[in-house]
């Protein structure tokens, strides 16, 4: 373990060449023959009941094969309770709903369809916040539950309630209590790459999807029961998934889109091609979650925490996805982040007719993190104890079980903390910038780092072919989108087999060739894989070396040989060349097979290859291909206590932020952040560093300036000029990364997962270093120049 | 309106009948179809369909076709030298980690690469004011940055 060769390393991405040539190619640039082009009629309304659909003058146009709508397809229930359509009958829900869709041999000419669609509509009164929906006479989004049971409400019937301890016992031994109530908005998961598939059937009426999904098995299971509803009950689909430009979370549910592009290519059968503009990927997909957080924080005189209580009410918009679960993972650092004895954690998630929304990386934790961290600094403030020392108090330890039962083994807390204040120079700058307004801050996170079990399996496959040439293909069901999959289990299954990084080609994104795996979600890609890969990779060597007893010395007898030819001077050793040896006498490093007593002997040497060959090419020979089903020693949560072990390992991170705040505009100027991460073990300096970076600059876009703008359940900002993402000149700050090692014994190599950390706990050490600057703490994402100075205001009326 | 427009491509002379509300983007990718330039967004504000058209750089997405009559388009397909050989600023992307999901890339290379034809030493910040028109969701744009400086460097 001490001598890792590519784990760790600085080697460049497999797929790095081929995207910086052009050559990779994403949905967009697929084509199949005779392929015909999908668009997508939305809703004209946020609430409305469909009085009728004319269809007539689009179905006429030329170049039109098909347009179909909600009343002349088979019904299909999508989404994580089925709550949703894929094409609305009766009555539209929010402003993207799907009521009409065409399919053209153009795309200008689907296009000009769709608006040849007529659609009347009796619009319904709207319910646009939480705390609207809530009311009694709130009209109903849904009158029926999806088993068509009357509704009373607008409640999601998916609860989330935590209690560990006694919260109100806690309450009244607390020296010090913190209270506060926190928001954050909607936002775009920006993929720069837009959401699209291809549908097609073949003559048996099985499926083909090319789309863009982080879960392919999961959304075959789903595309299977819509084939089931058309009527195709017992086909198949294959998913097959083209390069991805991002995902963030966007792929953790099959959309209204995919279904539409099959039930066009069923009816029209050719491929239907569906790719969403820019402004579609902003109205009609899901963005992340916007929470509103009452949250109540207390510690001892000493500063210990006692009790942390929260209640969240989430606007799910009209209908629901997985994202309905994201409060499985806010209870992580709920009942979690930080040693905390006393919790209670209870959400509600509404109806409204605001677009639904669904996972973006963090799934649920930055939204519990903004409150939980920020809240802290205030009861920190309270006690009157510097927010890092705070902090260190009530550090989370290793091999600690937490209350809602999770096993932290390795936890680099303490030291990602004090790399933090380090870094930032806590000591010399924490209190002292109020003059210049300057001020430093900082947060925590804690995520699951060992996969997390959201399904009954939390499994992957891999399947390690090695072919005459000493080439390995590692067939993954986990999906690359960007965050370095590839790049990591190329460097794992070359050091775990004992060849070069060279000869591994990792193949993905087919449901037809590769083996399971639930999906690309919770920072478990490479966490899984790696893990699997390590797994099928000793099945290898043991058939390696098993293979080598016969062949070894025969072929080094035969290397020999040759050599005396070129060489007359040269002479033979002498050695036993008829031995057949034991298996567990070699050992393989950089495709070269040697005897582990004798690692420095010239002749004892043999390329993996050479060993291969001899074992297949013959009669009667044989090929390595071996499997390996990697499942994680975790739990899924006690649906009734929400208790369990959800994770394999957990991780821990404390990023420290240094602002500048201009008093006259209310401009917040970063100057410096550093992200100290647990990582367990660097795989991929580049890809990890990568994840950082770009997780920091994702979440001081949540800080700062990224907020999807809706009136009336209508988006207003469906664009990059007024949704604003971090550009580069907008980096005119340094990043320190600090990446501590704490080596897993769960993780591959050591290593925890690190996909979604980067971005989690950034808003709130932006806010703790607004609050040092200027003595006002933000309470809503986005912190605006114009909640700046509005709070300074208030301030300055005491 | 249709018209044959004639340019020189990645260092060939081509033509092609367009039609006048087409853009250079839809023309490069449909009739002559590349992959390098990519529509993020069809609207001028991600940069992805960043070419370069007589070695300046440009949102081909909103590029009319007409334009680019008698002129020379570059798109990231064009930097490759025979063989396969990456050019130095692709060969710099992939050695410093410029390249996540690799949806921005092909933009991204080619506004370095129009900065790098009139700057051959720029400043950190000349580099982020050159690629502030192209926008990346995945890397933070640091390890991006960091390769067009090493890029400069190697050219």
């Amino acid at each position: 373990m001490n001598q890792l060769r590519f784990v760790g390393s600085n080697l460049p991405r497999p797929d790095a060449p081929d995207k910086a040539a052009g050559r990779a190619l994403y949905i967009h640039d697929l084509k199949r023959p005779s392929m015909l082009y999908g668009k997508i009629k939305y809703s004209e309304y946020a609430h409305a009941k469909i009085k009728h659909i004319d269809t007539s003058k689009a179905d006429k146009l030329p170049g039109v094969r098909a347009v179909i709508t909600g009343y002349n397809t088979p019904e299909i229930r999508i989404g994580f309770i089925r709550d949703n359509f894929a094409l609305k009958r009766g009555k539209v829900r929010q402003f993207r709903d799907e009521v009409a869709a065409v399919a053209a041999t153009d795309p200008e000419i689907a296009e000009e369809a769709i608006d040849l669609i007529k659609v009347e509509y009796e619009e319904l009164p709207g319910v646009f916040t939480p705390e609207d929906a809530l009311k009694e006479d709130a009209p109903l989004i849904h009158e029926e539950d999806p088993r068509g049971r009357p509704r009373k409400d607008n409640i999601v019937p998916v609860p989330w309630k935590f209690v560990s301890g006694d919260v109100e016992e806690a309450k009244k031994k607390a020296a010090y209590i913190a209270q506060g109530h926190f928001e954050t908005p909607l936002i775009q998961q920006s993929c720069m790459g837009t959401a699209g598939c291809i549908a097609e059937f073949d003559l048996q009426n099985n499926l083909t999807i090319y789309t863009k999904t982080q879960i392919p098995f999961l959304a075959q299971n789903d595309f299977n029961r819509a084939l089931a509803a058309m009527g195709l009950k017992g086909k198949n689909t294959r998913v097959i998934v083209p390069t991805l430009g991002g995902s963030f979370g966007t792929g953790l549910d099959t959309h209204a889109y995919e279904y539409i592009a099959i039930l066009l290519a069923y009816k029209t059968g050719r491929p239907v091609k569906i790719v969403l503009t820019r402004e579609e990927e902003f109205t009609a997909l899901s963005p992340r979650q916007p929470t509103k957080t009452d949250i109540i924080q207390g510690c001892d005189k000493d500063g210990k925490l006692l009790f942390r209580e929260i209640r969240m009410l989430l606007d799910n918009g009209a209908y629901t996805s997985w994202g309905a679960t994201t409060p499985s993972v806010m209870m992580l650092p709920i009942s979690s982040m930080y040693r905390v004895p006393n919790v209670y954690y209870e959400t509600t998630i509404v109806y409204t007719n605001n677009t639904f929304c669904q996972a973006m990386r963090g799934y649920g934790n930055p939204q519990a993190t903004w409150a939980i961290e920020s809240n802290l600094d205030d009861l920190a403030e309270e006690a009157g104890i510097d927010p890092f020392e705070f902090r260190m108090i009530n550090r989370n330890v290793p091999n600690d079980i937490t209350p809602m039962g999770l096993h932290i083994s390795t936890c680099g807390h303490k030291e990602c903390l004090e790399a933090a204040a380090e870094k930032l120079s806590w000591k010399e700058k924490r209190g002292k910038g109020r003059k210049v307004a300057r001020g430093v801050g900082m947060a925590s996170l804690f995520h699951v780092g060992g996969s997390g079990r959201v399904y009954r399996s939390d499994g992957t496959g891999v399947i390690m072919k090695l072919d005459d040439f000493g080439n390995v293909s590692v067939i993954t069901g986990g999906v690359e989108m960007g965050q370095g999959l590839n790049t990591a289990l190329t460097l794992a299954s070359a050091e775990a087999l004992g060849v070069t990084p060279d000869k591994v080609t990792v193949v993905w994104g087919d449901t037809a060739t590769c083996p399971w795996d639930v999906g690309t979600h919770a920072s478990r890609g490479a966490f899984t894989a790696c893990n699997a890969a390590i797994m099928a990779a000793e099945k290898a060597r043991k058939k390696v070396f098993e293979l080598a007893a016969e062949h070894f010395m025969p072929r080094v007898k035969k290397q020999l040989e040759k050599r005396k030819k070129k060489d007359p001077d040269f002479e033979i050793p002498d050695l036993d060349y008829e031995r057949v040896r034991d298996p567990s006498e070699f050992d393989m490093k950089e495709n070269i097979i040697f005897l582990k007593e004798e690692p420095g002997n010239p002749f004892l040497k043999v390329a993996l290859e050479e060993i291969l060959r001899a074992a297949h090419f013959k009669q009667e020979g044989t090929m390595i291909v071996t499997e390996a089903f990697y499942d994680p020693c975790n739990e899924m949560i006690d649906p009734r206590t929400c208790k369990g072990n959800l994770s394999a390992t957990y991780i821990f991170g404390t990023q420290g932020v240094e602002v500048e705040v201009d008093l006259e505009t209310g401009r917040v100027k970063v100057l410096h952040v550093v992200a100290a991460h647990d990582v367990g073990r660097v795989l991929s300096q580049q890809a990890i560093k990568g994840q950082i970076y770009g997780g920091v600059i994702q979440g001081l876009g949540y800080a700062l300036c990224e907020e999807y703008k809706t009136d009336k359940g209508r988006n207003l900002n469906p664009n990059f000029l007024d949704y604003k993402i971090f550009s580069a000149p907008d980096v005119d700050f340094p990043i320190d990364i600090e990446c501590i090692e704490t080596i897993d014994q769960e993780g591959p190599f050591g290593a925890k997962g690190v996909g979604e950390p980067g971005l989690v706990p950034t808003a709130p050490a932006v806010a703790n270093a607004i609050f040092d600057a200027i003595g006002v703490r933000i309470r809503s994402l986005p912190i605006t120049p114009e909640k700046i100075l509005a709070a300074l205001k208030e301030k300055a009326k005491g | 309106m249709r018209k044959v427009i004639s340019f020189t491509l990645n260092g060939y002379n081509v033509s092609a009948e367009v039609e006048s509300h087409k853009m250079l983007l839809e023309v490069l990718r449909e009739h002559f179809e590349l992959t390098g330039p990519k529509e993020g967004c069809g609207q001028g504000e991600c940069g992805a369909c960043t070419v370069l058209v007589d070695g300046y750089n440009v949102n081909s997405c909103i590029y009319p076709a007409f334009e680019v009559d008698g002129k020379s388009v570059v798109t990231v397909e064009g930097l490759l030298r025979e063989g396969n050989k990456l050019h130095p600023i692709q060969q710099s992307f992939v050695e410093n980690g410029g390249v996540q999901c690799g949806f921005c890339t092909p933009g991204m290379i080619m506004s370095a690469a129009a900065l790098l034809n009139e700057n051959k030493d720029p400043s950190e910040e000349e580099i982020k004011r050159a690629i502030s028109g192209n926008l990346c969701r995945c890397t933070g744009y640091v390890q991006i940055v960091e390769s067009i400086k090493k890029a400069a460097e190697m050219i």
